[in-house]
């Protein structure tokens, strides 16, 4: 099974139902499908071949969504990028995967313009929106209305099978540096299938989903309803909170799925208690766990919906759920591996310890990544030989405890990693933007609570003699170098910054301190 | 009756723009290009409260109020005139 035949099953069961609606528009599975099968022969005889990389630097639109089917269609790997990607990353990305074909956005043009004239790949580039035609570019391209105009041909089979890449998605890591998490066919197929089961997701059911189509729980949201022919409804962002409730409210949204951020901005609406909501079923909470006063918040604005609370890594989608029914037995729990997944928690050296104890969480099934894009040194350190010959499980990296009954609670990260606004913020990445500041002398960003942003970024600078900045003037800096949740929130300046007996910046002792003082 | 399309373009280009890319149309939409996020909007509602002494009620936070500078300077003016009611959601008042 390919990722995108669940798709086209549903497509000729369904042709006429309506799968995506997005900016006003709806899109029926037969258009959906028309589309990308018109995009892919495109993509076909401009030359994008099975393994080629296809990147998809689009907002959330039907034109991505067709993108990524139609690069499923030839065989190739699709990669979305959040629309919110600076100039600086998208040339990292770009040469690192080296696409052959990139799909964008006029509206986004000031992102890519300068990254594609100096990029040696991609051949093909596809623009939609408006003012597509008027793109100032100095190769050739294509418009994504003429590259979906036509009918002649099609589609030749490119012989994937499901041990090929369908997805690389670009995540943060410790090293600063963005990781491409390669994902086979295998890999989606088999999360798809267990996320869609245990949530019971269901033919009916209308998805809202505001969460970015580059981050992969939003991706999922279009895999799993096109999976079982369900809809969704497609947001650019949940910016203007209101308007989402509105438009759930009007489309009589059943499923929606968010991240602890989304749920606090919808706790501060004062207007929240005038939507009933009297069809949402369920509720999804991702990206990391809710605190146990936002549960029962939810649970008392929403008493209709099923709430559930979940844990998951690019690197193998999903790892736990928590039964909505265990919610008020344990709510600090994330809770335990979903079906077709093995968890369990091991020690330093490796040994698998039993529950009850403290441990780094290893994940094991059809779900776990195929590694990082190029990179076989990070990959080696998260996928380690599994019990059985050729097999590999991944080692997250995250410390969890796990209760007598095998439910898991997610204690802290292994490394530094931040998670504010359901995004990875990788502290090294901040800093070496902060480090190009001329009057930085040491920076150290470390992550502080923050209950809207789960954690938000802190970053404390020790500057050189005759130098002085605002906190404003440091933010300011990296916004306009880093996308919007990399930046920091706080900014202290420092004498010092404590140092381990190596001589490096030693981060737990500046996290004791920054919590113990709060965010400023 | 101040220039609020002028005064919110550079408050815009110097806050999220950065210098970077092409000068914003009046018609762009913020979310669209990526220019701003859930954070940026609330930026940008504090300072028009703190600039033009207004309230912005949470359920005139749309798009149709704050997503362009055209929208934002529609918006500021209604809310300035007073008379005018700034676009809110149809169902949203008892």
């Amino acid at each position: 099974m390919l990722l995108h035949n669940q798709f086209e099953a549903s497509a000729e069961q369904s042709p006429d139902k309506v799968a995506l609606s997005v900016d006003d528009q709806c899109h029926t599975y037969a258009q959906i499908d028309q589309m990308s099968a018109r995009l892919a022969t495109t993509l076909q005889r401009r030359g994008v071949k099975r393994g080629d990389r296809v990147a998809l630097f689009l907002p959330n639109s039907a034109e991505m969504v067709v993108g990524i089917y139609a690069a499923l269609r030839v065989g190739a790997i699709f990669m979305p990028i959040n629309p919110q990607t600076k100039p600086e990353k998208l040339h990292y990305i770009l040469q690192d995967s080296t696409p052959t074909c990139m799909i964008t956005d006029a509206c986004l043009t000031s992102a890519w313009e300068e990254v594609i004239r100096r990029a040696s790949s991609p051949h093909t580039v596809i623009i939609s929106g408006q003012g597509s035609e008027h793109a100032p570019l100095a190769r050739p391209f294509l418009t994504f209305a003429a590259a979906t105009a036509s009918d002649d041909g099609r589609v030749s089979c490119p012989g994937t099978i499901d041990q090929d890449i369908a997805a690389i998605i670009y995540t943060s890591g410790s090293t600063g540096d963005p990781k491409g998490v390669m994902l086979t066919h295998l890999n989606m197929v088999s999360a798809a299938n267990s996320i869609s089961t245990y949530l019971g997701l269901r033919e009916q059911d209308t998805i809202l989903c505001a969460l970015p189509l580059s981050f992969d729980y939003g991706l999922y949201q279009i895999l799993m309803a096109f999976k079982i022919a369900a809809r969704v409804v497609l947001e650019q962002s949940f910016a203007f909170p209101v308007k989402i409730l509105e438009i759930m409210e009007r489309e009589e949204v059943t499923v929606f799925p968010g991240v602890p951020t989304m749920f606090s901005m919808l706790m501060g609406l004062e207007s929240l208690a005038r939507f009933g909501l009297p069809k949402l079923r369920m509720i999804t909470n991702t990206a990391a766990a809710l605190p146990e006063r936002h549960i029962k918040e939810i649970q008392n604005l929403f008493p209709q919906a099923r709430l559930f609370s979940m844990y998951g890594l690019t690197e193998c989608k999903r790892v736990t759920y928590l039964p909505p029914e265990q919610l008020a037995i344990r709510p600090g729990s994330v809770g335990r591996g979903m079906p077709n997944e093995e968890v369990y928690l091991i020690d330093e050296h490796g040994n698998r310890l039993p529950p009850g104890s403290t441990g780094e969480l290893v994940v094991r099934g059809s779900n776990v990544m195929r590694g990082y894009w190029g990179k076989p040194g990070e990959t080696a350190k998260r996928l380690k030989p599994g019990p059985y010959p050729g097999e590999f499980v991944l080692h997250t990296g995250d410390l969890f405890r796990m209760d007598d009954e095998g439910y898991l609670y997610f204690l802290s990260r292994m490394d530094d990693i931040i998670k504010s606004r359901g995004e990875k913020v990788a502290p090294k990445e901040v800093e070496t933007v902060l480090y190009s500041l001329e009057g930085v002398l040491e920076a150290a960003v470390v992550g502080v609570p923050d209950p809207l942003l789960g954690e938000a970024v802190k970053a404390c600078l020790v500057l050189k003699p005759g130098y002085a900045y605002t906190e404003r003037e440091v933010v300011k800096f990296c916004l306009a170098h880093l996308e919007s949740f990399l930046a920091p929130k706080y900014v202290v300046f420092v004498p010092t910054l404590p140092k381990t007996n190596t001589g490096k910046i030693d981060k737990t002792a500046l996290k004791r301190h920054s919590a113990d003082t709060g965010g400023g | 009756m101040p220039n609020i399309k002028a005064h919110q373009r550079s408050y815009i280009t110097e806050n999220f723009l950065f210098g970077q890319g092409a000068d914003i149309s009046d018609e762009a939409s913020f979310l669209a290009r990526g220019v701003l996020d859930s954070t940026g909007v609330l930026e940008l509602v504090l300072f028009l409260e703190e600039t033009y002494s207004i309230r912005i009620p949470d359920d005139e936070l749309l798009p149709d109020n704050l997503d362009s500078l055209n929208a934002i300077e529609a918006y500021v003016r209604r809310k300035l005139d007073g008379g005018v009611h700034a676009v809110a959601l149809a169902h949203a008042s008892p």
